[in-house]
């Protein structure tokens, strides 16, 4: 049997309580303020505008295309290489006396007539009030998922399960925005799609040690309650990390061959992976222990009912 | 105690054999096809017209490897592009303007699969390239439109009960009449309400005059925009139609916008012409007795108004419309058979064609201006001189200055009129490079991710990590057998949540497989710790699944475009992974351990 993780006597967690609560409010009040501070860089999905990507035959003259955009008398230009010296990256906000629509076509007439080989890779228009409206839509998103699984684990668990599993949750949540607002990468609705995945499965972790904690507070009727924790988070510690492992390894597939489309997706879900497993184990534990969970929840005469979904 | 019954690895086999065959027809790639359907989408495709392009294809001695029937349209396969873009010209000469002809790429599956109706994935605009537009209605020029009909309306009403008011007048939504005395105010008030029931109607004494102020009850308000949405729809697939683009995607969003998607199109700037366009039509009479000099001035005589004339100067048309584009049944650009100018003949229907014929008869040496209003400036195309009654409906106008111009008035006039001008608010497209490229990225990054899972299974849990393996496989073709089967669109997103699933889909073999090792440490035998394992489990893998369902489905109510397209995914793949991890690895165990009672050793 091969083994990576031979763990044979329970590791004292719940011991560590003190620490792991000091990082984990660390690392979440630094994705505070980045947040507070820097904010988002919110994609054209959210705030409205154009983006352009198009690609040359030889490498771009940006100057020259900074140049020939000018004369489109078009305000905010901004004109950058990305990925390679070939491909180009056209951004204009939303200006309310500009007819957005035909702005792509301006924009690419004005381009041509200074590198005729340029090829139209990808146009990007949204209004300010689609813009608006998706942004509106992503935060009720969250909100709805949120209560949506804290509903579901207090139906399944215990209240107290419900708001430890959701604040370590949302933990992950608020550092996967906070690193993306600390790095300035954009912010897009890929990337909220791949945050909202995050959320259900960083649950899904929690959900594993939780299965196994109220297991063992039915069988082990000895143990103190960390105890209990610290021998669910033990056993499930060497499934927690190939798990993981195996989602890491398919998204960071995602991440190299992926491509420039998903690079900011498979970056969200990185950090969300990392951050989930450290969250399931290290914060939704303590705080369970922190609310009070005691056997009393568990053994109640309804207990049978549940064994026999089994 | 590990032996499924009969019937479960029959089940199972069922299952497997339909998700092979519905994922089958993905790998088969897709040949160049011409596709045919109907500019009007009320009219239906039927042999008759499979048999026609049968015989088209056949005198053009253009070879083709299967002509079909598919919804709404034909579609006819050929072997190479050149075929196919000849074949798209013979077609388009021989059937005319009531067909569109398209190019178009069609499954290379062999027909029997096509008969069990397995077809591939539909690949998103992101996929394959195209454009994709959100356009927004604008609700508040479809109710003052419907306000301005108001008006004309309430004007004929009142003359024709010679009820006499000093003005009407439109104030935003609401239509004002003045009148000088009660009575008649009185007396317009119950005319008016008894005959236009959609309206309310609120008086009002002021001292120097009397108030009559009509306004759409909001059920009828509300009807006013659904219909203004409706026929918008409808105009919009008549342009897009007469773009030729196959399987356009054209649909109503939310309750003022319409998703136009054109996949493959290429020219954006000719589809936003086309699309954008809110041309109307309008024939009225030239005022006759306006001073040439005032009106160059732009100074124009009571009950008329200026425009600029295309051939040059300005005339005075009066307000009153004489026809509308609504009137309007088939336009189609030709040339005037005696001055061999460009020129639009047009069909009235049989309301229009009275009307035309009344009014050619009483106006017979005077000028009709035919109006086309874009964006809200009127432009006279021509005003000839009616030098007869003219009857039955036919009318051509000339005064285009190139055949060019010409096809695209007719193109106008036939798609119809927008019920209310609409804005893009999002346009979205992907070269067909970009496209591509998409593709076999997304591809690549799943292949990659999925060998690296497998190697790390296989060698961890040996057997039972082969088992795992073969899980996750299947649990893959169970997934694109579904949205192949459900034809769900497959977008970028969409091939990353199926990445994502086949990542997460091993945490339940994880699971079990941990359960099993953990058994067989505590103890017991192998049988009962396959057994132990996979009943264990199961609690856990309910739990964690459906909190993951339940952001998907939160995700897929809520999300729009990339995140839905996700969500979709997602969810599917909870699904697929829950069976294929459980039911089908286990059947696997079964199959090797279950029959030996004295299992010493299992490979785990």
């Amino acid at each position: 049997m091969l083994e990576l993780f031979p763990f044979k006597k329970t590791i004292p967690f719940m011991s560590w309580g003190k620490a792991t609560t000091a990082i984990s409010l660390l690392t979440f009040l630094f994705a505070i303020w980045a947040l507070w501070d820097k904010g988002l860089n919110l994609g054209v999905d959210f705030t409205g505008g154009t983006v352009i990507e198009i690609t040359t035959s030889h490498a771009a003259n940006l100057p020259e295309i900074r140049g020939a955009l000018e004369k489109t008398g078009l305000p905010e230009i901004s004109v950058q290489t990305f990925g390679t010296s070939r491909d180009v990256l056209i951004r204009l906000p939303n200006k309310a006396h500009i007819n957005a629509a035909e702005t792509s076509n301006r924009v690419l007439a004005a381009v041509r007539t200074v590198d005729p080989s340029v090829e139209l890779r990808r146009v990007d228009f949204v209004g300010p009030q689609v813009g608006k409206e998706l942004y509106d839509s992503g935060a009720l998103a969250l909100l709805v998922v949120a209560f949506g699984i804290m509903a579901y684990l207090a139906i399944r668990f215990e209240w107290r399960f419900a708001v430890a599993g959701m604040l370590a949750n949302l933990h992950d949540i608020v550092i996967i925005l906070g690193v993306f607002a600390f790095f300035q990468w954009e912010f897009t609705l890929t990337v909220l799609a791949g945050v909202l995945a995050v959320l259900g499965y960083s649950v899904n972790e929690s959900v594993v040690v939780f299965d196994r904690i109220r297991e063992n507070i039915r069988k082990m009727r000895g143990a103190t309650i960390p105890h209990i924790i610290d021998d669910a988070i033990t056993r499930t510690m060497s499934r927690t990390i190939i798990t993981h492992g195996s989602t890491q390894i398919m998204v960071l597939s995602m991440l190299f061959f992926g491509g420039e489309a998903l690079h900011n997706f498979a970056l969200a879900l990185t950090i969300g992976i990392m951050f989930g497993i450290y969250s399931s184990v290290l914060v939704a534990s303590p705080l369970l222990l922190m609310f009070g969970v005691k056997r009393e929840h568990f053994i109640k005469p309804v207990e049978k009912k549940e064994e026999a979904v089994v | 105690m590990n032996r499924y019954p009969l019937w479960k690895y029959l089940l199972i086999g069922v299952t497997l054999v339909v998700a092979f065959l519905y994922t089958l027809p993905n790998f088969f790639g897709e040949v160049p096809a011409v596709q045919v359907s109907p500019v009007r989408t009320s009219e239906t495709v039927d042999t008759a017209l499979l048999g026609r392009v049968e015989a088209l294809l056949k005198t053009a001695s253009l070879p083709t490897s299967g002509v079909e029937l598919a919804g709404n349209s034909i579609k006819a396969r050929f072997a190479s592009t050149d075929v196919q873009i000849k074949a798209k010209d013979v077609l388009q000469n021989g059937l005319g303007e009531r067909y569109t002809v398209a190019l178009n790429l069609v499954s290379a599956s062999p027909a029997w699969l096509s008969t069990l109706n397995a077809l591939p994935m539909y690949l998103g605009l992101d996929l394959r390239g195209g454009v994709h537009f959100l356009l927004e209605v604008d609700m508040k020029a479809a109710l003052e439109k419907a306000a301005v009909r108001y008006q004309n309306d309430f004007r004929t009403e009142l003359r024709g009960d010679k009820i006499r008011y000093s003005r009407i007048s439109r104030e935003g939504n609401a239509v004002v009449v003045r009148f000088a005395t009660r009575d008649q105010r009185d007396a317009a008030a119950d005319k008016l309400a008894a005959v236009f029931t959609d309206l309310g109607f609120a008086a009002e004494d002021l001292d120097d005059g009397f108030l009559l102020t009509a306004r759409l009850k909001p059920e009828a308000e509300k009807q006013v925009q659904e219909f203004a949405l409706q026929q918008n729809i409808t105009t919009l697939r008549n342009r897009v139609n007469e773009l030729g683009v196959a399987e356009p995607v054209i649909q109503q969003q939310g309750a003022n916008r319409v998703v136009v998607q054109l996949p493959g199109v290429q020219d954006t700037a000719k589809a936003k012409d086309i699309l954008g366009r809110t041309a109307t039509l309008e024939v009225r009479m030239v005022d006759e007795q306006a001073d040439p000099l005032l009106v160059e001035q732009g100074q124009a005589p009571f009950g008329a108004e200026i425009v600029a004339s295309r051939e040059g100067g300005k005339i005075a048309v009066k307000k009153d419309v004489v026809l509308t584009g609504d009137s309007i049944t088939d336009a189609a650009p030709g040339f005037d058979s005696t001055s061999a100018q460009a020129a639009v003949h047009i069909n009235l229907d049989g309301k229009g064609a009275r009307i035309f014929k009344d009014v050619t008869r009483e106006n017979v040496g005077k000028r009709m201006a035919i109006l086309l209003i874009e964006k809200g400036i009127a432009e006279a195309i021509t005003a000839p001189v009616i030098r007869e009654e003219i009857g039955g409906g036919r009318v051509q106008i000339t005064g285009m200055e190139t055949a060019q111009e010409a096809s695209d008035v007719a193109l106008l006039l036939r798609a119809g009129a927008l019920a209310a001008p609409m804005q893009i608010v999002e346009e979205r497209t992907v070269g067909p490079s970009m496209g591509a490229e998409n593709i076999e990225k997304g591809f690549h990054s799943n292949i990659w991710g999925f060998l690296a899972v497998v190697a790390f299974m296989t060698i961890y849990y040996r057997v039972f990590g082969l088992f795992s393996s073969v899980a996750l496989a299947i649990n893959g073709f169970f997934l694109i057998a579904l949205l192949s089967m459900l034809q769900a669109t497959l977008t970028l997103p969409g091939m990353a949540a199926i990445a994502l699933t086949l990542g997460m889909a091993i945490d339940a073999n994880v699971l079990i497989n941990e359960r099993i090792r953990e058994e067989l440490r505590n103890g017991a035998t192998p049988q009962a710790a396959i057994h132990a394992g996979y009943d264990r489990a199961w609690g856990t893998i309910l739990d964690s699944n459906l909190t993951t369902l339940i952001a998907g489905i939160a995700l897929f109510w809520l999300g729009s475009g990339p995140v839905r397209g996700f969500a979709v995914v997602l969810c599917l793949g909870i699904l697929t992974s829950m069976f294929s991890a459980v039911t089908v690895s286990r059947a696997m165990v079964n199959l090797t351990y279950g029959r030996q009672p004295r299992l010493a050793k299992v490979s785990i």
